[in-house]
């Protein structure tokens, strides 16, 4: 079993990138100091190499470290009743979501803190072979939890489902670029389904975390997903972190049947485990010995 | 309304009283608001309803809810148990007070609720109807005036009692002739004492002059107490509702706090203190943190403008009361209820238990109070009165003297050689007449009544006669029956003549004229009779003390022998007087006796002072006595009691050779025990005997205190070379020792006493007076180290120490039922002490203890991963669990497991706890609860905490845990936290368990069970009433990770790692011990060997020596 877990979490791959660029050295560097509206975003490119071929399907992480997510007053900046579709909460939202509830005197949609500091970095993968450029395959459906996805955030209903309609007279949040209801072209990935999203609203629950970003299909049982070699990634630098002391890092990652990478539990085991064995070898011998005893003991009497 | 005026002085409120004996507290309509104040009294109650409003008022991460549902709960669960009560109350007294009653009204009958008679009013009885109010006793349908009585259920007593109505009022015995009564009483203030009544009937005539009467208790018809014999009685009621003696007698019960109320008192303060800690730190280090802008405000997640602008003090204010909200549920909000639950269901138990059931009385032990159930485990003190509690109080008539010769049945003697009416063994034979007159006495001079045999009830019955005697005394029963053997039979009073049947079969009748009755100052009783012949006669009986200084001196000296010698053997000696009286003699006395009756102040010391003055210069007939058998397994119980640590005290008011004997006959003191005295007979009469005392007292100090360490250094310690102490003392010495007459000096008396008391295994007090005992109880009570105290006793004179004693127990014996109506607890037999201290006061000690102690740890290891988590969360007050989770943990998913094991558990089972007496020292002084365990459990609590805590956090170092790559949130995190909580806390519940019953399996996985299915249903749910739907199937996406089944399985086992290690190391340690030596030789007292090493063949003589064959 031990040997197992071993190989669950063994077998795991891999790889992580920081690209926060407060390094001079970093080609992200320049773009340290972006705010939320610079126009054209600030982009860069961190090439690197994989060392060993990446043989099953492979997930694209974003991780942000030093980002409270989980402060009280972040958490409960939302107004979920808004997020799962309801008219009224959608032009009135909660009051848990102050300051981020109104702007210019009209609701925003979605409304509250989380919303509003929504990742907002574009991660796009190449593969280079010879000089040339292959752009990996990124898809972005299927990151959020199917429940989230289909019962607690919900558009909201009305006429026809053009969304652009449904969200009129709401607002976009201050930090957003765009409104809502442009976030993608996919009408099932647009609006408040919208998976980036949903995985955003998932408050983290601790200050260093990881979201799922996009996920690397296997395309056939002849090659692996990623071969090792060389890649780029490509960074649309919008989300500032600096200001707060913060790292942004692009993980990629194989799954085992245990989840991803997790050094924790089969260490825990295979500590425990030992201490078991060693005390059980332990006792036995006690017990043994007592046996032993208990026995000559009794022939007196 | 007749002429009938009514005034009892200083009882004109009891007019506007309601008759409500047992003072329900509430109405329907008060209940409520009533209910709730009394509740919020509580220190604790309050403390909660502060965090609520705190809640409410100020902007706090949980939600009101999270503290108001429990409180809610709690004083729910408080008022449903006292509105039963109450209701239980009120019911009674509606039993009581909606009775229909006829009060006489305009020479009519009147139908009334017994609730609504007033003082003045004139009631109607009927025979077998219980007195709706205490009535003085008017006319009765017997032309005589008088009535009989039973007040079995005031006092116990079920004979018949003789009332008398007003002399003047015999006559009106219908309702016309009653209604044209017009009088005034005046009687003293209401008062508990059933047997006192002090008062005054003017009765204005129509022509004559007003009359005044005196009344007394033998004209006051109690309420509770019923007719009996007569047809119907009038009555005028004089105290009504609460000022009624039955009322007045069930005032005041104990409010007896335990001492593990003192500790959970201590604990709570030790987790107030955390719990501020706690929050002290935390909003520190929050400032400390904000200090850095972009800790405090950074880009995404800016302060509202109110944030803003609230000052800085203020803000630091609200912040600490948050994180006090947030971690408030350190200090366990059901624990009070659970701890009441455990008291009120648990007390069930002593009640059922079936080895305490007396198929004699056809009664279980009773539970009056169910606060002190742990208190029984504690015990280190028991007070025990003699009579009746350590003897049966059955008695039974050995032999008698007369003029010194001994005569005793020859029944006897002769073993198997049954003779039912055989002829007298004489050792010398008296004078046929004084012989004839010492049983004439015996069959006169009592207060026994005779019952016919179809209406026994219990009593001692003769299948070949066809009545039988009751009284209040069995020693008066067993005179009479022992006179009947000698061939002289009671046949009965009739019309105030008493009959006998002498030996001849011939019927005598005496006139009797009067009765002075027994009290317990006087030790003695007599009659006045006329014989046929018209000769007066003066028959007294008593204690031997009261006698002696009554009759002539030179008669005594060959009784005394008598009396001294059946002492020794532990009989009760009554000595029997006599002398004639001239009808001038008896003519005095009889107006004094009249006139004291009637007297109204003082009437006790005037009775008294004419009962001296009568009882005097007698002649001595002879002595009897009777045997006081001990309760059964006497010996064996009082063992089992000083093997389990207890020092036993005889308190009795007996005599010191019967008590001595007693104590010999039931193992106190032993062969080998020397006894110190401290009696009339050492420290000797007159100006020296202080002198004398203080002598004896520094001689004992000095033997007990000083010289027994050399003993103890000794190298072969055995309880054959250290010498055992007993101390016997007196009354007399007592009140010497505990009030000096001379002020100097002898102050230390005190002090040098109770230490000698100390020091000896154990201690006889006999001619105790009531009081007294309750003196020597509370001087014990109030030594260093304040021991617990058990007083044990059946009757009326023992309630002052049941009263003091932390814990009273009451036998329900023969001396009626005041003792144990005024116990805390009440058993049959005192052989039932036994199980009541060694198996239930041990497993309500240990299991309270454990609950007390569980009740922290899971509320610590609970709260514990809450606060870790506020150094993760930037000190945001950010609430690990879901506040249904907070709410619902001590409430429903960790409640029912330890209020069942508090129940049922028995960690050693209640054989081996009976057989066992020592195990019971592994409980004293309050073992469980002092800090050492408490350090333990709460290193324990904290352990898991953070073992908790800080697993969820490693496996949270990588959040995607599902094999689709998908991440756990904040809410997930302490889902996780929360299940390995409520899983470790109740297997290590189960761990603790050793006695398993389905109800344990029921509650315990039902109680996992219970949370698996509500963590379902919970987040399985989008809920239209909570404002966010975090849990939203969080549960069951965590259950989808195959890491995370690993890592809570994993959290547990190493949670529990320590206590099972634990247990596998007792095992272990268990084998060795069984594979020891022999070790337990215990021996009568206390004391063990310690020299460890002691072959088979010794502990079988020990054992044989531990249980000798008992002495009858």
């Amino acid at each position: 079993f031990l040997v197992g877990l071993g190989q669950g979490w063994g077998c795991v791959r891999g790889l992580l990138i920081d690209y926060t660029g407060t390094e001079p050295s970093s080609p992200c560097n320049k773009c340290l100091n972006v705010s939320w509206d610079s126009t054209p975003p600030c982009t860069c490119t961190i090439n690197f190499t994989l060392e060993h071929a990446f043989e099953s399907n492979v997930f694209m992480y974003y991780g942000l470290s030093n980002f409270y997510q989980n402060h009280r007053r972040y958490v409960k900046s939302r107004d979920d009743s808004q997020l799962n579709g309801d008219n009224s909460s959608l032009l009135n939202p909660s009051k848990e979501c102050e300051p981020y509830r109104t702007n210019e005197d009209k609701p925003i949609a979605p409304c509250g803190a989380i919303a509003n500091s929504m990742f907002n970095d574009t991660l796009e993968l190449y593969r280079i072979d010879n000089d040339t450029r292959t752009p990996i395959t990124l898809i972005k459906k299927g990151i959020a939890w199917w429940t989230d996805k289909n019962v607690k955030f919900r558009n909201p209903t009305g006429d026809g489902n053009n969304l652009t309609a449904l969200f009129q007279g709401t607002t976009k949040p201050v930090n957003w670029p765009k409104p809502v209801y442009m976030l993608d072209s996919e009408p099932d990935n647009n609006g408040f389904i919208n998976e980036d999203f949903i995985v955003w609203m998932r408050t983290a629950a601790l200050p260093t975390f990881r979201k799922l970003y996009r996920l690397i299909e296997r395309k056939n049982n002849f090659q692996p997903t990623l071969q090792a070699g060389k890649y780029s990634l490509d960074i649309a630098y919008n989300y500032p972190v600096h200001s707060f002391d913060g790292r942004k890092r692009m993980i990629l990652s194989t799954i085992s049947w245990m989840g991803g990478k997790n050094p924790f539990l089969g260490i825990a085991y295979i500590t425990v485990g030992s201490i078991c064995f060693f005390l059980g070898v332990v006792l036995l011998f006690i017990h043994h010995k007592y046996g032993n005893r208990n026995t000559s003991a009794d022939i007196p009497n | 309304m007749p002429e009938q005026s009514c005034s009892p002085c200083g009882s004109a409120a009891s007019l506007a009283l309601s008759q409500c004996p047992l003072s329900p507290q509430y109405t329907l309509w008060n209940f409520l608001p009533k209910n709730l104040f009394e509740q919020f009294r509580r220190i604790a109650n309050f403390y909660f309803l502060i965090i609520f409003l705190v809640q409410v008022i100020v902007d706090t991460p949980t939600s009101p809810v999270t503290s108001g549902l429990p409180l809610f709960f709690v004083i729910t669960v408080t008022a449903i148990k006292q509105g039963y009560e109450d209701w239980l109350r009120h019911r009674a007294d509606n039993e009581v007070n909606k009775s229909n009653v006829f009060v006489v009204e305009n020479a009519k009958q009147v139908r009334k609720e017994s609730e609504k008679i007033k003082v003045g009013d004139i009631v109607e009885v009927k025979a077998d109807e219980t007195f709706p109010c205490d009535l003085i006793f008017l006319a009765s349908s017997s032309t005589d005036g008088t009535c009989y009585v039973t007040t079995a259920s005031l006092d116990g007593e079920s004979n018949f009692k003789t009332h008398y109505a007003v002399r003047d009022t015999t006559v009106l015995c219908t309702d016309e002739a009653i209604d044209t009564l017009t009088a005034t009483i005046e009687c003293e203030q209401p008062q508990p004492d059933l047997y006192k009544f002090v008062g005054r009937i003017i009765i204005y005539g129509s022509n004559q002059e007003p009359v005044a009467r005196s009344l007394g208790p033998e004209n006051l018809l109690l309420k509770g107490a019923t007719l009996k014999n007569t047809k119907k009685i009038y009555g005028v009621a004089v105290y009504t509702g609460m000022e009624t003696k039955m009322a007045l007698n069930y005032q005041g019960k104990s409010q007896k706090r335990s001492a593990v109320e003192k500790s959970i008192n201590a604990f709570l303060i030790v987790y107030l203190c955390i719990l501020l800690g706690k929050a002290t730190v935390c909003t520190t280090l929050k400032y400390v943190w904000q200090s850095n802008p972009f800790n405090d405000e950074p880009w995404y997640n800016e302060k509202t403008k109110k944030e803003r602008d609230t000052f800085k003090v203020l803000r630091m204010f609200t912040d600490f009361l948050s994180f006090m909200v947030l971690f408030n549920f350190i200090i366990p909000v059901s624990m009070y209820v659970t701890v009441e639950m455990q008291k009120f269901l648990g007390s069930f138990f002593i009640s059922w238990d079936k080895e305490m059931y007396d198929e004699e009385i056809q009664e279980g032990a009773l539970v009056n109070t169910s606060d002190l159930n742990e208190e029984l485990g504690q015990v280190e003190y028991v007070f025990t009165d003699k009579t009746g509690t350590l003897t049966e109080n059955s008695m039974e008539f050995i032999e008698c003297c007369i003029d010194g010769h001994k005569y005793k049945d020859c029944m006897a003697e002769v073993d198997g050689f049954s003779q039912p009416d055989g002829p007298l063994k004489y050792y010398g034979k008296a004078e046929k007449s004084r012989e004839e007159l010492f049983l004439r006495a015996l069959c006169l001079c009592h207060t026994v009544q005779i019952k016919e045999a179809d209406q026994v009830d219990g009593l001692v019955a003769h299948p070949e006669r066809k009545y039988t005697y009751i009284s209040s005394s069995p020693d008066e029963i067993a005179l009479v029956k022992g006179a009947e053997k000698y061939g002289f039979t009671f046949l009965g009073l009739e019309n105030n003549f008493m009959k006998i049947r002498n030996q001849k079969n011939e019927t005598e009748m005496y006139q009797l004229l009067h009765v002075l009755n027994f009290d317990p100052v006087r030790r003695r009783m007599s009659v006045i009779v006329r014989t046929s012949t018209g000769k007066l006669l003066l028959f007294c009986k008593g204690a031997d003390s009261s006698i002696f200084p009554r009759v002539q001196q030179e008669e005594i000296q060959q009784t005394k022998v008598h009396v001294d010698r059946n002492a020794m053997d532990g009989y009760r000696t009554l000595c029997v007087a006599f002398k004639e009286l001239t009808e001038k003699e008896y003519d005095r006395i009889d107006r004094q006796l009249n006139e004291a009756k009637m007297a109204l102040q003082d009437r006790e010391e005037k009775m008294a002072k004419v009962f001296d003055d009568t009882e005097a210069d007698m002649h001595l007939i002879g002595a009897t006595a009777v045997e006081d058998r001990l309760q059964e397994q006497l010996a064996e119980t009082i063992e089992a009691l000083h093997a389990a640590g207890m020092k036993v005290w005889v308190l009795t008011g007996d005599k010191m050779e019967t008590a001595k004997s007693t104590c010999y006959a039931c193992r106190l003191f032993q062969t080998s025990t020397e006894l110190l005295e401290l009696t009339a007979r050492t420290v000797g009469e007159g100006d020296r005997k202080e002198d004398r005392l203080h002598e004896l007292l520094l001689e004992y100090h000095k033997k007990l205190i000083q010289d027994l360490p050399k003993t103890r250094a000794g190298l072969k310690r055995s309880w054959t070379l250290s010498q055992e102490y007993g101390l016997i003392i007196d009354g007399s010495t007592l009140s010497l020792i505990l009030n000096p007459s001379q002020d100097c000096g002898s102050s230390n008396y005190k002090s040098i006493f109770l230490q000698i008391c100390l020091k000896c295994t154990a201690v006889l007090c006999c001619r105790m007076a009531p009081l007294q005992k309750a003196q020597i109880v509370r001087m014990v009570k109030n030594t260093k180290g304040s021991p617990i105290t058990l007083s044990i006793g059946d009757g009326a004179n023992d309630v002052s120490m049941i009263l003091e004693a932390h814990v009273g127990i009451g036998i329900k014996g023969k001396e009626g039922r005041q003792a144990s109506r005024n116990s805390d607890y009440a058993v049959p037999k005192f052989k039932h002490l036994r199980k009541l201290l060694l198996a239930h006061g041990h497993l309500y000690y240990v299991r309270i203890a454990h609950l007390v102690q569980y009740f922290f740890y899971k509320n610590l290891c609970f709260i514990l991963p809450q606060f870790l988590y506020q150094f993760f969360c930037g000190f945001s007050q950010q609430p690990l669990y879901d506040a249904a989770y907070l709410t619902m943990y001590n409430i429903c998913f960790t409640s029912l497991p330890i209020l069942a094991y508090s129940l049922l558990e028995q960690h050693i089972s209640i054989d081996t706890l009976t057989s066992d007496p020592q195990l019971y020292m592994k409980v004293s002084d309050n073992a469980m609860l002092q800090w050492r365990p408490f350090l333990y459990w709460t290193f324990l609590g904290a352990f898991e905490g953070l073992v908790f805590f800080f697993g969820v956090y490693f496996l949270f170092q990588n959040s995607s845990l599902e094999d689709n790559g998908k991440v756990f949130g904040n809410w997930t995190f302490g889902t996780i936290v929360f299940t390995v909580l409520v899983f470790t806390v109740t297997l290590k519940l189960a761990l603790d368990t050793r006695f398993w019953t389905w109800m344990n399996h029921f509650v315990i996985w039902g109680s996992l069970a219970f949370y698996v299915f509500f963590s379902f249903f919970w987040g399985g749910v989008i809920w239209p009433f909570l404002k966010q739907q975090r849990m939203y199937f969080v549960f069951a996406h965590m259950l989808t990770s195959v890491s995370t089944w690993l890592a809570i399985i994993l959290l547990i086992f190493i949670s529990l790692f320590p206590e099972i290690l634990l247990i596998v190391l007792k095992n272990i340690k268990e084998k060795n011990h069984q594979a020891g030596p022999f070790d337990l030789p215990v021996l009568v007292s206390y004391k063990r060997i310690e020299n460890g090493y002691v072959k088979a063949e010794d502990a079988v003589t020990n054992l044989a020596e531990r249980y000798p064959l008992r002495i009858p």
